[in-house]
């Protein structure tokens, strides 16, 4: 039965790693200026884990299929260069591959979190809540009115809490349902949770971050490819978490300008 | 040390069916009970895991009787989408906390640690016997909350918050099922706390002459570094409960901060922080990982000495390595919260930690496969799901490299990926160790043995019917077009 196990093992390894080595299955399309480094990464270490993955389980089948069994008469032997060989290589491949990933990935990371937005970076703030995303556009005066959490109402769709008689940067704020941006420009997005913990994630946008309630979040990120893409919510929200998503339409400066336009004379 | 002697002495003879088989004070009886309630446990949550891949293959067609375990679950036997997540979050508790951390170390830990050290028994058997009870309270306080009107708790075994905290008005089995589920917690956190002080004991203070800790079985060891663990790390989860308790019944706001909106009201809190919580978790949370599957490693390595025939390759770095594993449990939990909007310089430093814990884990992975260089390995029940362990921790270990980095956990997590990750590395290899403990030790523990023709059926089910669930969930629900997220009830996406 050993050897059975052995074949078993390695039919399993070689079935899982075929489609992972002829990326059968690989992430959608990129089309962010930072999403590079995260898909290098993301192919190093595919490398790196299979190298280790098929290496480790072909070495467990050859022992079992080797070594199982009574073999009348063969004395049981012990490896060559015993422990200290092996904590030696662990710790000079595996440790090399960690240093190498995990500096690699710095710069990936470094990429988002660390440079702040350009100057000129277009602000957006979104609000997460039970079960959906809002879009508020802070108009042409540049600037967001204030939130007042206490005039959140639904039902007369302020959805931010907007005082829009009362505060002058709130009157020409604009709010929709649905995300649109211009191609190829840096947008700053300000993440604000109304109600409980739920996350930005537009996977070809190579983003995704918690929204954290009592804490603002921000993110920024140029799109570089006109198109429609999902966001969803990542973060258990509650009962309509599966069902929590928004678009995200990447267009043309000008058919950018003309939505924000419409969007302006329906608020 | 302790010599025999005194030993013998804390030896408790039953004096009446209630002593010898309920209350009794036999760290073996007591082993008993916890892989009894381990058993029921796991039985009720894998139930629950049907029901849920039942529910995602055939979303909207009836589950018949499914209403007769929720009315308002599951009206006309079809799951709702609250029900989904109040099952999910009832799965993972009841496998995590009383099936993953009560078989392999309070079961078996509790009949072999004083036999393997030369005790008698616990150096302090009421608390032992108070442990076990505690836990099948907590057990009992996590199932009522089926019964209570609103249900179980739908807030996923982490429960984070402000979504546990705010109570009822955040959705169903936030009110009464988050208060339970807490209670059930902390109480299990007081077991576990009243057993690893018997377990360290026992360890550092029963052992028979010339015992020294160099000779302990890598399987003692094992038990003895998760109860240093547990000591620790159950002690912050239990007042972290404590304050998500007060947060529902004493108007406090540990976990809530202020301008919180849910249905147009202004929630009632002030001055708490969702990431407290989520550190405090984790701080419990990571360690818990290895709480559940070091004493897979003893008992796989106890095994596996025993079945090839020939002592492992330096009984010496198997323990340093599950030692490490322990440290460096500590000091990576931060790699579950790299998205979560803490300071992104945290993430790079958690997730160095995290990447450097491969080495210790690589090293028992080559201590394993050198051993069984030269062995005359017996294949037996025990020895093939050790085997299994062994093969099922290397699956989920590599794809832990993707999670340790947070520029690839952008991609990855909250995914089903990460899904698969931990149910073969921490779910799955666990429970192998559970298994290959039970053929190995049933015969000592029940003076009969098991059927091997039944043993190894059960190992090729489990084996291959494991990688045929999670490999598929790692590999091909990668993030193609669209990432498939988890905890979702139906997928939604457009694409």
């Amino acid at each position: 039965m050993g050897k059975f196990v052995a074949v078993t093992i390695v039919v399993i390894a070689i079935v899982s790693a075929i489609p992972i080595l002829r990326h059968t299955w690989w992430m959608a399309e990129d089309i962010s200026t930072h999403g590079a480094p995260i898909d290098e990464q993301m192919s190093e270490t595919m490398a790196e884990a299979g190298i280790s993955f098929l290496a480790s389980q072909i070495i467990l089948a050859y022992f079992i299929w080797r070594f199982s069994g009574s073999r009348p008469g063969e004395k049981v032997k012990h490896f060559p260069g015993g422990a200290k060989a092996m904590v030696w290589a662990a710790f000079l491949l595996v440790g090399t591959e960690v240093l190498a990933l995990g500096v690699f990935g710095v710069k990936a990371w470094a990429n988002i979190y660390f440079t702040p937005p350009a100057a000129n970076a277009m602000p957006i703030q979104v609000q997460a809540g039970q079960f959906a995303f809002y879009f508020r556009y802070p108009g042409p005066d540049g600037t967001f009115g204030p939130l007042h959490a206490d005039l959140i109402n639904e039902g007369t769709q302020n959805f931010f809490g907007l005082d829009q008689d009362h505060d002058q940067d709130s009157k020409d704020d604009i709010v929709t349902a649905e995300m649109a941006i211009p191609v190829n420009r840096e947008i700053h997005l300000l993440m604000h949770a109304k109600d409980v913990g739920h996350s930005f994630f537009v996977p070809e946008l190579r983003v995704q971050q918690d929204f954290v309630p009592g804490l603002d979040v921000t993110l920024h990120f140029t799109a570089t490819k006109i198109g429609r893409y999902e966001i969803v919510c990542t973060q258990l929200c509650g009962l309509g978490h599966y069902n929590m998503k928004a678009y995200l339409n990447v267009k043309s400066q000008p058919d950018f300008d003309d939505w924000l336009k419409k969007q302006a004379a329906l608020q | 040390m302790h010599d025999m002697s005194h030993a013998q002495a804390a030896h408790h003879e039953p004096t009446g069916f209630i002593r010898k088989h309920v209350f009794s004070l036999d760290h073996k009886v007591i082993g008993k009970q916890y892989y009894g309630l381990a058993l029921a446990a796991v039985l009720i949550g894998m139930f629950l895991s049907w029901l849920m891949r039942i529910h995602l293959g055939w979303t909207n067609y009836p589950i018949p009787g499914l209403e007769l375990l929720s009315k308002n679950g599951a009206p006309g036997n079809v799951m709702t989408p609250e029900f989904y997540l109040q099952l999910m979050t009832m799965h993972a508790t009841i496998m995590v906390f009383f099936v993953l951390t009560t078989a392999p170390f309070a079961a078996f830990g509790n009949y072999f640690l004083p036999i393997q050290v030369g005790a008698e028994d616990m150096p302090f058997p009421h608390f032992n016997m108070m442990s076990f009870w505690v836990t099948f309270v907590g057990f009992l306080v996590l199932v009522s909350s089926f019964f209570v009107p609103d249900g179980p708790t739908l807030g996923g075994w982490t429960q984070y918050a402000p979504l546990s905290a705010v109570g009822k008005v955040s959705g169903p089995g936030q009110g009464l099922g988050v208060v339970l589920w807490a209670t059930s917690i902390a109480i299990f956190c007081v077991g576990q706390l009243l057993g690893s002080l018997n377990f360290i004991t026992t360890t550092l203070d029963m052992r028979t002459r010339g015992m020294s800790m160099w000779r302990l079985p890598l399987s003692a060891w094992a038990w003895f570094i998760t109860s240093v663990m547990g000591l620790t790390a159950f002690a912050v989860l239990m007042p972290a409960c404590i304050l998500l308790i007060l947060d529902h019944v004493a108007g406090t706001s540990f976990f809530v901060p202020s301008n919180l909106v849910i249905n147009d009201q202004l929630q009632p809190h002030s001055g708490g922080s969702t990431l407290l919580w989520q550190h405090l978790f984790w701080f419990f949370g990571h360690p818990e990982v290895y709480i559940a599957i070091v004493p897979g490693m003893g008992i796989v390595s106890h095994v596996l000495v025993t079945n090839m025939r020939k002592p492992l390759l330096s009984h010496r770095v198997v323990v340093y390595s599950m030692g490490a594993l322990a440290v460096l449990s500590y000091m990576v939990y931060g790699h579950h919260m790299f998205l979560s909007g803490m300071n992104p310089v945290s993430s790079l430093a958690f997730s160095f930690p995290t990447l450097v814990i491969t080495i210790p884990s690589t090293i028992l992975v080559l201590m394993w496969l050198g051993s069984l260089y030269g062995a005359k390995l017996r294949i037996n029940s025990a020895s093939l799901f050790s085997l299994g362990f062994i093969s099922m921790f290397i699956s989920g270990g590599v794809s832990g490299f993707f999670l340790a980095q947070p520029s690839t956990d952008i991609m990855l997590h909250a995914t089903y990926f990460v899904v698969g990750h931990f149910h073969m590395v921490m779910g799955v290899a666990a429970m192998f160790g559970i298994f290959a403990g039970t053929y190995f030790w049933f015969p000592k523990m029940f003076g009969r043995m098991m059927n091997e023709t039944l043993g190894k059926l059960h190992f090729w089910l489990s084996f291959v019917g494991t990688y045929c669930i999670f490999m598929p969930s790692t590999i091909l629900e990668w993030p193609e077009t669209y990432a498939v997220t988890r905890r979702l009830w139906t997928t939604t996406h457009s694409r």
